[in-house]
C-alpha cells in the first residue's frame, strides 16, 4: 500500500500536465481521421474536372476554383437537380407522414383502451425484427397492383412503413410521459380528444416528434436498396440511385469529380440537420437503450 | 356476447378514467376512438408489411417469373436452395463479414466511448467528430470510399505510391483480402460513432462512487474496467451487439457500390444474392424462397439475442 502510493505520487504530478496534452493530442488526431474523408471529398469537388481525375493530393484545388463538377452532374440521366427534386419530394413526404401517423398512433396507444390494443402494438414493434429486404419482391408486386409501380408516392408509403416501429415507440413513450391530469382538466372543460391532441398534447410531445422527423429524414434521404429495386425509370431516380449509376459508368467513363459533387449534395443536408439537431438524434438512439 | 363482455371492459374503462362520473356508454365509445387513431398505422403495416410477408411465403412455393404465368411447384424452390452452393457461399461470407466487422467496430467504439464518456474540455467537438460519419448515409459513404479506394483517381494507393511505400500503385479492390478489409475500414469509420454513443450511455449509468471506491481499494484501471464496468454494462453491450449484428447481416449497399460483389463474386452477401436472383434474373419465386430462409435465420438470431438482452445473468 505504502509503496504503491509512493510510486504513484510523483507520477501523478507529472501526469497532471502530461495526461491532458496526450489525451487531447490523440483525441484531435482521431477526430481528424473521422472527419477527413468528408472534408477531402467536399474540397476536391471544387477542382476543375481535369484536375479531379488526378489523385486528390492535396485535396484542395491547385489549378483554380471551379464549380464545373456540379455543372457536369446535370448531364447524367434526367439530371441531378431532377433527382434531387425526387429525393426532396420523397424525403419531405416521408417526414410529414411519419410524424402525423406516429403522433396519432402514439396518442391512441398511450391514452385509449380498446380490444387488441396490445396485440397491435406488439405487431407494429415486431416488424423491426423482420428486415424489409426479405419482403421486397411482394412489395414490388403490391405497388404494381395499386398502380404505384415506379411511383415516388409508392416509395413514400414503403419508407413510412419502415419508420413506423421506431416512430410509434418513440411517440407512445412521449405521450406516456405527459401526466394524465393535464388532459383531464381540459376534458372536463369539454374538449374533444382530437382537440386535446392538437392543442394540449402537441406542445408537450414536440421533442419526440422532432426526433421522429429527423430519423425519417435521414433514413429516407439515404435509403438505397428499395429505391434501387422499385424505381426503374430514370426520371424517378433518387439521388443515391443516380449517383450509383454515374459511378458504375452507366453514363460513360466514370467522372470522379462529378461523383464526389453528387456525394456532397447528398451529405450536406444530413450533416447540417445532424449538427443542428444533435441532441434529438442522440435522444432517439438512446430511446431503446434507456427504458 | 355484449352482455358478457360489458362488465369487464367497463371495469377497465372505469379504472382508466379513475371513476369519473361520466355516462357509461360515453366512456366506452371514447375509448374505442383510439382505434381510429391507430388505424392509419395499422393499414400501412398490413398493406406494406403483413401482406408482403404472407405473400413471400406463398410465392416461395411457386415458379414465379416477372412476366407470364406463375405455377405452383411445392417445395421445389427449397430443394433447389439446398443445392445452391453460391447462396450458401454468400451466407458464409455474410457470417464472416458480420463477425469481423462487429469485432472491429467494438474495438474502435469502446475506447472512443471511454474517451468521450466524462465531461472534459472540447468534449462536444470530439463526440460530434466521431459521430459525423453516422449521419452520412451508407450509399454516400460507399460512393465516397469507392473514390478514395480507386487505383487511379483515389487517395490511398496513389498516396502510398508517392510516399514510396509501394513500388507501383496497388489496386486495392482487385483481390479479396485488400478489398474486404477496405470495406471493413469504411464500415468501421461509418458505424463506430453509433456504437460509441450507445456504449457511452451505458458507461454514464455506472455510479461513479463504485469506481472511486475500487480506486481507493487499490484496483488498477484494468481491474476496475473488468470487474465493475464490463459486468454493469452487459445490457448495453448486448444492445449494441444486436444492432451491429442485425445491420451487418443485411449488408448490401457497401458491397454493391464499392465492389459490385467482386472480385470474382467473392463478396456477394446474402441480401445481394437475393437481389440478384429476384431483380436481375427475375426469378421472383426462388428469390422469395431465399428470403424465407434468410428471414428464419434472422428471427432465430433475434430471439436468441432478445434472451441475451432480457437475462443479463445468462441463465
Amino acid at each position: 500500500m505504502m509503496a504503491a502510493t509512493d510510486v504513484a505520487t510523483p507520477r501523478r504530478d507529472g501526469a497532471s500536465l502530461l495526461k491532458p496534452i496526450l489525451g487531447h493530442g490523440g483525441g484531435l488526431v482521431i477526430a481528424g481521421i473521422f472527419v477527413a474523408p468528408i472534408v477531402w471529398a467536399v474540397l476536391s469537388t471544387f477542382k476543375p474536372s481535369v484536375e479531379a481525375r488526378q489523385p486528390p493530393l492535396p485535396p484542395w484545388p491547385t489549378t483554380g476554383f471551379s464549380t464545373q463538377n456540379y455543372a457536369t452532374l446535370d448531364s447524367f440521366g434526367a439530371g441531378v437537380w431532377h433527382s434531387a427534386q425526387n429525393s426532396i419530394y420523397v424525403t419531405l413526404s416521408t417526414v410529414v407522414l411519419s410524424v402525423v401517423i406516429s403522433l396519432l398512433a402514439g396518442y391512441g396507444f398511450s391514452r385509449f383502451r380498446f380490444p387488441f390494443k396490445d396485440l397491435c402494438f406488439v405487431l407494429i414493434l415486431s416488424t423491426i425484427m423482420i428486415p424489409f429486404q426479405s419482403i421486397l419482391t411482394p412489395i414490388f408486386l403490391i405497388l404494381t397492383l395499386l398502380g404505384l409501380q415506379n411511383s415516388l408516392t409508392g416509395l413514400v408509403f414503403v419508407y413510412v412503413t419502415l419508420q413506423l416501429p421506431f416512430s410509434i415507440f418513440m411517440m407512445r413513450n412521449a405521450f406516456d410521459a405527459v401526466p394524465k391530469e393535464i388532459e383531464e382538466a381540459a376534458r372536463i372543460d369539454g374538449a374533444r380528444s382530437f382537440a386535446l391532441l392538437t392543442r394540449i398534447m402537441l406542445p408537450l410531445v414536440w421533442p419526440g416528434a422532432v426526433t421522429v422527423a429527423l430519423f425519417a429524414f435521414l433514413n429516407s434521404w439515404n435509403e438505397f436498396l428499395a429505391a434501387l429495386v422499385l424505381m426503374t425509370d430514370q426520371a424517378k431516380f433518387t439521388l443515391p440511385i443516380l449517383m450509383t449509376a454515374v459511378q458504375s459508368g452507366r453514363f460513360g467513363a466514370v467522372d470522379w469529380g462529378a461523383v464526389q459533387a453528387g456525394v456532397t449534395v447528398m451529405m450536406i443536408p444530413c450533416l447540417i440537420l445532424f449538427l443542428l439537431l444533435q441532441r434529438f438524434y442522440i435522444r432517439g438512439l438512446t430511446a431503446g437503450a434507456v427504458k | 356476447m355484449t352482455l358478457a363482455t360489458q362488465p369487464s371492459s367497463m371495469q377497465k374503462a372505469d379504472a382508466a378514467v379513475a371513476a369519473k362520473a361520466a355516462p357509461r356508454r360515453g366512456i366506452d365509445r371514447r375509448q374505442w376512438i383510439g382505434m381510429l387513431y391507430i388505424a392509419p398505422a395499422m393499414i400501412l403495416v398490413v398493406v406494406f408489411f403483413l401482406g408482403p410477408l404472407v405473400m413471400t411465403a406463398w410465392m416461395s412455393l411457386h415458379n414465379w417469373p416477372l412476366l407470364g404465368q406463375h405455377s405452383f411447384i411445392g417445395l421445389a424452390n427449397y430443394v433447389a436452395i439446398g443445392k445452391d452452393v453460391r447462396f450458401w457461399n454468400a451466407l458464409m461470407f455474410t457470417g464472416y463479414y458480420t463477425v469481423i466487422v462487429t469485432i472491429a467496430i467494438f474495438l474502435v467504439a469502446f475506447p472512443l466511448a471511454l474517451f468521450v464518456e466524462r465531461p472534459r474540455p472540447l468534449i462536444g467537438l470530439y463526440r460530434t467528430a466521431f459521430f459525423m460519419p453516422v449521419a452520412v448515409g451508407f450509399a454516400s459513404a460507399s460512393l465516397l470510399w469507392a473514390w478514395l479506394l480507386n487505383v487511379d483517381s483515389g487517395l490511398f494507393s496513389p498516396a502510398a505510391y508517392q510516399l514510396g511505400l509501394t513500388e507501383k500503385k496497388i489496386n486495392l479492390l482487385a483481390t479479396f483480402n485488400p478489398a474486404f478489409w477496405s470495406v471493413i475500414v469504411m464500415v468501421v469509420w461509418k458505424a463506430s460513432g453509433f456504437t460509441m454513443i450507445i456504449l457511452m450511455t451505458g458507461l454514464q449509468s455506472i455510479p461513479t462512487e463504485l469506481l472511486e471506491a475500487a480506486k481507493i481499494d487499490g484496483a488498477n484501471a484494468w481491474h476496475r474496467f473488468r470487474s465493475i464496468t464490463l459486468p454493469l454494462m452487459r445490457r448495453t453491450i448486448a444492445l449494441a451487439l444486436i444492432l451491429s449484428v442485425a445491420g451487418s447481416i443485411l449488408a448490401f449497399d457497401q458491397f454493391y457500390i464499392i465492389l459490385r460483389g467482386g472480385p470474382r463474386n467473392q463478396t456477394l452477401t446474402a441480401v445481394y444474392w437475393i437481389f440478384n436472383q429476384s431483380f436481375v434474373s427475375f426469378k421472383l419465386g426462388y428469390g422469395a424462397a431465399l428470403s424465407m430462409v434468410l428471414l428464419v435465420i434472422l428471427v432465430v438470431l433475434s430471439l436468441i439475442q432478445l434472451r441475451l438482452l432480457r437475462n443479463p445473468e445468462g441463465t
